[in-house]
């Protein structure tokens, strides 16, 4: 028997014993109108079986037709990520059974991709500042998506224990665009950050190209995380392919995992095999699934139905030039423009608020100001809902409309987060919000007057404190004032208000 | 080339989804290594230098336009189906590799 | 070229045609005469899995009433058609001879029935076939095999042998067929039908469900080549929902028919498909069609395609490799049958249960073999190599092109052979094919038309005409010049000969 060793040996700690090399397999789905072979529509979320036709159904005797549309993003996808295009290639028949698959064969790429050798740049942040890892393109490839399985029966819901399953083939077909990277190494204690920066500037980047919309909760994003530990100076270790991770968090937390399970076995004097583990987003884990050795022969072979893709030059430069400035090359213009760090600008794309802000600004709004809003008040309102910031109702224009009131004095900052409060709430527009709530600040002299008349009766040793020239207690006076405003004043004109009234200057 | 064997046949059967018989594994091991051996002869001739032809006709570029058309009906669709549960197609249980 | 006697089925299609434009006939006496003819022979011939003969009549009618509302009726307007089951009609069985589907109705129609319902065909029913299109005499049907008409304990070929005994039979003037490796001229060889396998790519393969996709040609079947290049014009032609369609004008096939014309033409024979292994009376009737063909005005000549003898090996690689991923979707989920879903089985027992059930003996052998073929550590060595085959056979045609106009050769080895002859010995099955794979294999356009009778067993014999990709019209230029020539010779059809029933 020997001793129980530790399961997981904590990651900064592995990454002190080994090396990590990574790669990452992604899948994204295309915003196309219609599939990938066929004209069925993409939309997500509608009745089940109603978005299917002979081909995706794989109906005896149906033929695919390739979307050109999918074709085009896809080199666009390419060129973006520095690839060679193809002169010429072929799809390719991956042959396996499953239920989902109506075809028992998916029609891939294989040994011909339309883009590959590319690399992609990203930053990371580090103690010593942000740091540019490159991470190499292996290949950029399309397929089609797979039906949808749900399981019933069993007490879990899975597959596992399911009495039986339920196929939606809504799905089955969906353009997928497949990028696969170069085994990266050399990213040491960045491993987990570095992939999960990787994956953000994907997305990022197939949503300034217009081909996806990248909604992870839909699952339109899909990684297969593949890692392997070695001790410094050897060569690459057996790696883990774990599947089935889909946000840019779980990318994060399942190489973190593999490292500290991986390094632990090592340690163990143990071996990784090399395997298929399913990451579960509920535990934040992987488990184990089926080994590489009893791996499916998928009998790859030209596609006979389809013909090959031979991409002129001339149709490629088109494409070339369709292509929108990139996100690495706006961050930098805007870090520029606006006068921001990197870091600041880091917390404005984290929060998917690049566009907003950016919209934001060139609707009159201070790059500040802009920045504040969407990152702040409204970022919380939207996490606090679980939606994106795009999905708020708040537009740059209402921004640009509470600030030219808080300009004008006719809000201040309290009162112009009660009015986006009101916006989110569906009340109305700025305007509507303000009418409604009875929100403008109080700019009547007199009425001001009043209730600083009033403070100062409540408060007779502060306003003599003020009297003598003690200026700084003020304040109380003025937080009374505001408070029987119920903040619809402005505190600077109260206080000079207050300061007039006593015959006291500003010192 | 090599004679294919019983096992192999049997691998083979598995891959194509095949629940043979014994009877029909002896039969196939045996008919299989004698169709092998006489189309076997195409390496004869199929030297490096010759490049594989997987279409019979030089087309290339066939796309269709990125347009949604409509789809089928599914009545009709799930009337077809061997067994169907909540407008899906409903399939025996699936072993797969999860835990 | 008018058949003899006032009966409605044994005329041709353009006679049948002319004749309902004209009002001598209307599309439903002429429908139902067939219909008539059906009921009275089929259960001996069995070239018919289904027959909806509501629905042809109710087609006949519409054409009637087209016809008496002043419409102008296309060219084979009102004339009745077999289909082989192998292309989809919505609504209508499509079993491709298997037991899988054996229930199955297809929600929509394969390009081929578009056309032939736009073009006021009347369709029939469905014809027998080998399994899936996997055979040369219809045995490998998992609904028993058609019988050929001039003999009912011979096969009628295959794969669409139930297509070619229903024109041998007179229960249909056109059929329609599908020919991955000889499957339209095989069958209408050993019946003494004519059948075309027009270039790959010339008619639409939607619909049609597949064997082997890069391989596969739906084309004309008829008793004559003016009816065959009729049916050909019709069902031809680009179709965006087939990928490897040519978008190109079909050539005039039915001019072509009409000009019989061989003078001046340079006619190759293929040597390596003119010698040994075929049979005497086969041989002899060669030999005479060339002399027919040289008296025409035609130049003759030999000429070598030495890839050729390695054609067949390269075809039985290719197609099971195809076949075995075509085949694939066939897995008991989504349509036709299911075995073994007892609550017991998993998906994957489920499937292995239902295609060992529904696939016959010889589907199962062509999926072991592709499948082994696709493998890895094999596919080099063989799918790899078949691939190159192909292009020296390609090559080879080529190079014959340069020289000749047409190739020629006999269509099958043999006249048809008794059934349960050859069934369990693959090899010999697969041998009928030798002359008619390698056209598939370049995508090439060929026909077979009968030439006669083998003296040593009174068969019939047919003789195979190949062209480059997109010259079909030239087999019909030889074939109608030769069929007329035979014509003159015998007055009359050769199928005329076959007997009554
Ligand atoms: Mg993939
Ligand atoms: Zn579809």
């Amino acid at each position: 028997m020997s001793t129980a060793m530790p399961e997981t040996i904590p990651y900064d700690e592995a990454l002190n014993l080994f090396e990590p090399v990574f790669g990452l397999e992604v899948h994204v789905e295309m915003g196309t109108n219609s599939k990938m072979f066929c004209g069925c529509p993409t939309a997500f979320g509608g009745e089940p079986n109603t978005q299917v036709c002979p081909v995706c159904l794989g109906l005896p005797g149906s033929m695919p037709v390739v979307n050109r549309t999918a074709v085009e993003s896809t080199i666009r996808i390419g060129l973006a990520l520095n690839c060679t295009i193809a002169e010429w290639c072929r799809f390719a028949r991956k042959n396996y059974f499953y239920p989902d698959m109506p075809k028992d064969y998916q029609i891939s790429q294989y040994d011909e991709p339309l883009c590959s050798n590319g690399y992609l740049d990203v930053t990371v942040a580090t103690a010593e500042g942000p740091k540019v890892v490159r991470v190499e393109i292996e290949r950029v490839h399309m397929e089609e998506d797979t039906g949808k399985l749900t399981h019933t029966g069993g007490a879990t819901g899975r597959i596992h224990g399911a009495d039986y399953s339920l196929v939606d083939y809504n799905r089955a077909g969906i353009p997928l665009i497949e990028i696969v990277t170069k085994p990266v190494a050399g990213a040491g204690h960045l491993v987990a950050d570095v992939a999960k920066a990787y994956v953000a500037e994907l997305r990022d980047l197939m949503r300034a190209l217009g081909v996806s919309d990248v909604r992870m909760e839909e699952g339109s994003l899909r990684c297969d995380v593949n890692l392997s530990l070695n001790k410094p100076g050897s060569p690459m270790g057996t790696r883990s392919e774990t599947k089935n991770v889909n946000s840019l968090r779980s990318v994060e937390r399942a190489v973190r995992s593999e490292v500290e399970r991986q390094s632990a076995l090592l340690t163990a004097g143990g071996r990784v095999v090399q395997e298929t583990r399913h990451f579960h987003e509920d535990i934040g884990r992987s488990t184990s699934g089926r080994s590489k050795e009893q791996a499916e022969d998928y009998r790859y072979f030209p596609e006979p139905d389809l013909v090959p893709i031979a991409p002129s030059a001339v149709w490629i430069d088109e494409l070339r030039s369709t292509l929108p400035e990139l996100p690495s090359a706006k961050r930098s213009r805007l870090e520029a423009e606006w006068g921001i760090t990197p870091f600041e600008l880091a917390t404005v794309v984290n929060a998917g608020a690049l566009d907003l802000v950016e919209e934001t600004i060139e609707a009159g709004v201070e790059s500040a100001a802009a920045r504040k809003w969407w990152t702040g008040e409204l970022l919380r309102s939207a996490n606090d809902q679980g939606i994106e910031l795009a999905d708020l109702p708040v537009t740059p224009a209402h921004i640009a409309r509470v600030e030219a009131l808080v300009a004008d004095g006719s809000l201040n900052d309290k009162l112009a987060r009660q009015v986006f409060e009101g916006v989110i709430a569906g009340e109305g527009d700025v305007d509507e919000v303000i009418a409604s709530r009875g929100l403008a600040v109080v700019s009547d002299d007199t009425a001001l007057l009043a209730a600083i008349d009033e403070a100062l009766v409540a408060q007779p040793d502060v306003a003599e404190k003020i009297r003598s020239g003690k200026v700084q207690a003020a304040g109380a006076i003025v937080g009374a004032v505001m408070k029987s405003t119920r903040g619809q004043a402005d505190a600077a004109k109260v206080r000079a208000l207050l300061l007039e009234r006593l015959g006291v200057t500003d010192a | 080339m090599t004679a294919i064997t019983r096992a192999e046949v049997a691998h083979l059967a598995t891959l194509a989804r095949l629940d043979l018989t014994e009877t029909e594994l002896d039969h196939y091991a045996q008919q299989l290594d004698v169709i092998l051996q006489s189309v076997a002869r195409v390496s004869e001739i199929a030297t490096a230098d010759i490049p594989a032809t997987s279409h019979p006709l030089p087309l290339e570029n066939v796309f269709r336009d990125d347009i949604a058309r409509p789809c089928l009906d599914r009545a009709e669709v799930l009337a077809a189906a061997p067994a169907h549960e909540d407008d899906r197609f409903r399939v025996p249980r699936i072993l797969d590799e999860e835990v | 070229m008018p058949i003899t006697g006032s009966d409605l089925t044994r005329q041709t299609a353009a006679v049948l045609a002319e004749a309902i434009r004209t009002g001598e006939a209307s599309a439903v006496e002429v429908t139902q005469a067939h219909l008539d003819r059906i009921s009275s022979v089929d259960d001996r011939v069995h070239a018919f899995l289904y027959v909806d003969a509501e629905a042809a009549i109710d087609s006949a009618r519409s054409v009637d009433a087209k016809r008496s509302a002043g419409e102008v009726l296309g060219p084979l307007a009102g004339v009745p058609l077999a289909l082989k089951d192998v292309l989809t009609m919505r609504g209508v069985p499509t079993t491709c001879g298997s037991r899988m589907l054996e229930n199955w109705r297809p929600p929509y129609d394969s390009s081929v029935v578009e056309r032939l319902r736009a073009a006021d065909i009347v369709i029939l029913g469905k014809t027998n076939m080998d399994e899936f299109a996997m055979g040369s005499s219809t045995e490998h049907s998992a609904y028993g095999p058609s019988h050929n008409p001039w003999d009912l304990d011979r096969i009628p070929g295959g794969s669409g042998g139930g297509s070619a005994a229903a024109l041998a039979a007179f229960e249909a003037p056109l059929a329609i067929g599908t020919d991955t490796g000889g499957s339209i001229r095989q069958p209408a060889a050993v019946t003494g039908t004519v059948g075309v396998k027009p270039t790959y790519g010339g008619v639409p393969r939607y619909g049609l469900v597949a064997l082997a996709s890069s391989l596969d040609q739906a084309g004309p079947c008829a008793r004559t080549v003016m009816d065959t290049a009729l049916l050909h014009s019709i069902i031809a032609g680009y179709d965006p929902r087939d990928s490897t369609s040519i978008n190109a004008p079909v050539p005039n096939v039915v001019a072509a028919a009409a000009k019989a014309d061989v003078r001046g033409m340079r006619i190759g024979i293929v040597a390596e498909l003119n010698g040994e292994g075929y049979q005497a009376g086969v041989a002899q009737r060669f030999r005479e069609s060339l002399a027919i063909l040289e008296h025409l005005g035609a130049e003759i000549v030999e000429v070598g395609c030495p890839s050729f003898e390695y054609a067949l090996g390269a075809y039985y690689l290719i197609l099971p490799s195809e076949a075995s991923s075509n085949l694939a979707r066939f897995d008991g989920m989504r349509y036709g049958l299911r075995v073994g879903d007892d609550g017991s089985h998993s998906v994957e027992q489920v499937m292995s249960l239902t295609r060992e059930a529904g696939f016959g003996a010889e589907v199962k052998r062509r999926i072991m073999l592709g499948t082994y073929a696709l493998s890895s550590g094999y596919y080099d060595a063989y799918y790899g190599s078949a691939q190159k085959v192909r292009t020296l056979i390609m090559r080879d045609f080529a190079s014959a092109f340069e020289s000749v106009d047409v190739l020629v050769s006999p269509t099958a080895p043999t006249t048809a052979f008794k059934i349960g002859e050859k069934v369990d010995d693959p090899l010999a099955m697969y041998l009928n094919d030798i002359a008619t794979i390698p056209v598939n294999l370049a995508g090439n356009a060929a026909m077979s038309l009968p030439v006669g009778l083998a003296p040593e067993d009174g068969l019939p014999v047919g003789f195979q005409i190949m062209a480059p990709p997109m010259a079909d019209d030239r087999l019909y230029l030889v074939g109608a010049a030769l069929e007329s020539a035979l014509y003159d010779q015998w007055g009359h059809l050769l199928i005329e000969e076959a007997p009554a029933l």
